[in-house]
């Protein structure tokens, strides 16, 4: 089953710890966006594989905008 | 020999104090903690800098119509210029959108100006004057420039005191905050998500700055200077059509403004004026001012759920005093503290930006009583 990683606020993505192909762990710091110059991290919702990275990294992203998709 | 010694006497070697020592050390300390710690260190530092110059003597840096500094600060400050110009930055740095999406935490930066009102009655019975009471408990709203502008204008013996006293309790909103945040929430509070933000327009957010600048300027005519340059700075932001001056209002003019800001600051803590038995009153007071804005913020909160469908996080409470985005980052960082899927920071903003025009119109109050 496919999950999507949403932004939970706006701001610029700083760090991408995933990559596609790659598994990745629930509740593992996924990627690391910037709001307020406060790094916030944002996590897998679920364990599996990284199936697409929808940004890099210095994209600036609106709330909800889709930043990966997830396999379970 | 003779010639020697006069040589001597005119150097400022001659003429120092012990307290003009202690203020260096007090200098070198806040240099220390802007370098080292980075706390506040655009503010700290110039200000730092400012004390240890005016506490050389014969320098006569603040000699009144003739010291540099003495210009900075009676053009800047006495003419209270550079406190407008600072909001006009802080304006164009500011995204009014969290708090038109949900208006109702308005009352949230409402609430936490308690510690303004009660520390200005605490201070009073103290035997602070009225004036001295109002430029302390105005430390509360834990808002620097409107520090500096109202004790320009009441009390401009304790400005560099008060002003520091702002400063240093904006750079310590991690340390002092979440401890009375914790202690007044349960776990459950803590958790609580809130509901998605609904999406602002482009025409609410260009019409905030003029609706608000009527309303608040009719209502506290005071207010004026900061309110008026505030949303000033927030419609070259949202009207989108003049980039340059959102830039320059939020970097540049900023920038520089907080040099002369910063330094004149310092300037006005010579050892004679600050080194009394006042300074640590003014420092315990101003504390006490931002604990009680604080408390009264997360209190609010929680007296509002009770009436709401809704429930808002009382952490959000605490973002209710003015330090942006400073308070708002610590709610956020409390809350993740329990629940790291828990994203506060944008909810936060809503109350922290209301606690600004809070602490504006607080102000307004005072100066417009106590003319």
């Amino acid at each position: 089953m496919k999950h999507e990683i949403l932004a939970p606020l706006a701001g610029k993505i700083m760090q991408l710890n995933i990559e596609t192909g790659g598994k990745v762990e629930e509740d593992e710091e996924a990627i690391i966006i910037e709001a307020m110059k406060m790094e916030t991290p944002i996590y897998s919702p679920c364990n599996g594989t990284v199936k697409e990275i929808k940004v890099k990294e210095g994209d600036t992203v609106e709330e909800d905008d889709v930043l990966a998709i997830v396999e379970e | 020999m003779a010639n020697l010694l006069s040589l001597f006497k005119t150097s400022g070697i001659f003429h120092l104090t012990p307290g003009m020592v202690i203020m260096w050390l007090i200098s070198l300390t806040l240099i220390y903690l802007a370098i080292s710690k980075q706390y506040e260190p655009l503010l700290l530092l110039p200000i730092g800098f400012g004390i240890l110059v005016v506490n050389l003597p014969l320098a006569d840096l603040m000699k009144p119509h003739e010291g540099l500094i003495w210009r900075f600060y009676h053009y800047g400050v006495q003419w209270e210029v550079i406190p407008p110009l600072i909001f006009l930055g802080i304006g164009a740095l500011t995204d009014f959108g969290p708090l038109l999406a949900r208006p109702g935490l308005i009352f949230l930066g409402a609430g936490a100006q308690a510690g303004v009102y009660v520390t200005f009655f605490a201070a009073n019975a103290m035997g602070f004057s009225v004036n001295e009471s109002a430029t302390i408990g105005i430390i509360g709203g834990a808002d620097g420039p409107t520090t500096i502008f109202l004790a320009a204008k009441l009390a401009p013996h304790m400005l560099g005191s008060c002003a520091v006293a702002a400063y240093s309790y904006m750079a310590l909103v991690p340390i002092i905050q979440p401890p009375i945040m914790r202690l007044l929430t349960t776990r459950e509070e803590r958790v609580i998500r809130m509901k998605k933000l609904r999406k602002v327009g482009r025409l609410e957010k260009l019409l905030f700055p003029i609706i608000s600048t009527i309303v608040i300027i009719l209502l506290v005519p005071a207010a004026a200077p900061l309110m008026a340059m505030f949303m000033l700075g927030n419609l070259f932001r949202e009207a989108k059509v003049v980039e340059r001056l959102t830039n320059v209002a939020q970097n540049e003019l900023l920038n520089i403004v907080t040099i002369f800001l910063g330094i004149s600051v310092g300037a006005t803590m010579n050892a004679d004026n600050f080194l009394q038995a006042k300074i640590i009153f003014i420092f315990c007071l101003g504390l006490f001012a931002f604990c009680v804005s604080t408390a009264a913020g997360v209190l609010l909160a929680k007296l509002m759920n009770l009436f709401l469908k809704d429930k808002i996080n009382p952490l959000l409470g605490a973002a209710g005093v003015s330090a942006v985005p400073m308070a708002a980052r610590v709610v956020h960082k409390v809350g993740a503290q329990e629940d790291k899927k828990n994203y506060l920071l944008m909810y936060a903003m809503g109350p922290n930006v209301a606690g600004v025009i809070g602490t504006v119109i607080a102000a307004g109050i005072f100066s417009t009583i106590l003319k």
